[in-house]
């Protein structure tokens, strides 16, 4: 896919990284406010999608290299399972890190209250691990399907191992 | 005055998914899709599941969208391979 005009690029420079910020705010939010993960890690990869349309692969892919996703997909996995496991002196899965103190364990206050960043102890932990793995997957499916795109527009001659 | 939004969403979201199917060009269907998923996120939010409607607008709206197109740009130059691109890809 060939990059689009001036103008497109220009816009997706300037507020592409608001999309970013917000899939961030999402994945990071994602015990206090509607989403988590999954949901963030899909803002972030809309954010993948737009770089890749408006600049058109050649030059994304000169940028990142495309295992980059690969290896967040499967270090996202491997958080995860390694976050459930930790627990495991009472449950799979067990919040060890809640009412501890330290960056993930500050106690909640009693009342109506806005919620506390801090206080959520290892659900941060596995939104994060699910958001990586969620970014990796979906912007590896978006620039595999490019490859296999020009795969078919060379004509099929060319083979897809020549693009690294 | 919320009943009157639910239904005119409820109808919006049956009229872009008609016109999906209806349209011949599919760049045209395939926007008429994304408008769906977007109408349809909308009605989840007004449905009181605000987790499941940003799901839909990220997923439904965005990244389906961004693959069918690529998708369609890739059948358009296995169709007319070589010199044909240029004039497929600007309609």
């Amino acid at each position: 896919m060939r990059p689009l005009s001036i103008v497109v690029r220009t816009i997706c420079n300037i507020f592409a990284w608001f999309v970013a910020i917000f899939g961030a705010y999402v994945i990071l939010h994602g015990h206090l406010t509607p989403g988590g993960g999954f949901q963030g890690g899909a803002i972030v990869a809309t954010f993948i999608a737009l770089l890749l349309v408006a600049h058109g692969g050649k030059s994304f892919l000169g940028w990142v290299k495309k295992e980059i996703f690969s290896s967040f997909e499967g270090a996202g996995l491997v958080a995860f399972v390694c976050v459930g496991f930790l627990g495991l002196s009472t449950t799979f899965l067990y919040n060890f890190l809640a009412l501890k103190g330290g960056l993930f364990g500050s106690a909640v206050p009693i009342g109506p209250n806005a919620g506390v960043l801090n206080s959520s102890g290892t659900i941060a932990l596995a939104n994060i691990a699910v958001g990586l793995e969620v970014v990796g997957g979906l912007s590896a499916i978006l620039i595999f399907m490019f490859l296999g795109m020009r795969y078919v527009s060379e004509g099929g001659k060319e083979g897809v191992k020549d693009d690294k | 005055m919320m009943d009157i939004a639910h239904i005119a969403i409820l109808l919006m979201i049956v009229i872009s998914a008609f016109f999906a199917i209806w349209f011949d060009n599919l760049l045209n269907a395939v926007i008429s899709l994304c408008v769906m998923s977007l109408l349809i996120s909308l009605e989840f939010y007004i449905l009181q599941a605000p987790d499941v409607a940003i799901a839909e607008a990220g997923i439904g709206a965005g990244l389906t969208t961004a693959i069918y197109i690529m998708a369609l740009k890739a059948c358009r130059s296995s169709r007319w391979p070589g010199k044909g691109n240029d004039k497929n890809e600007r309609s």
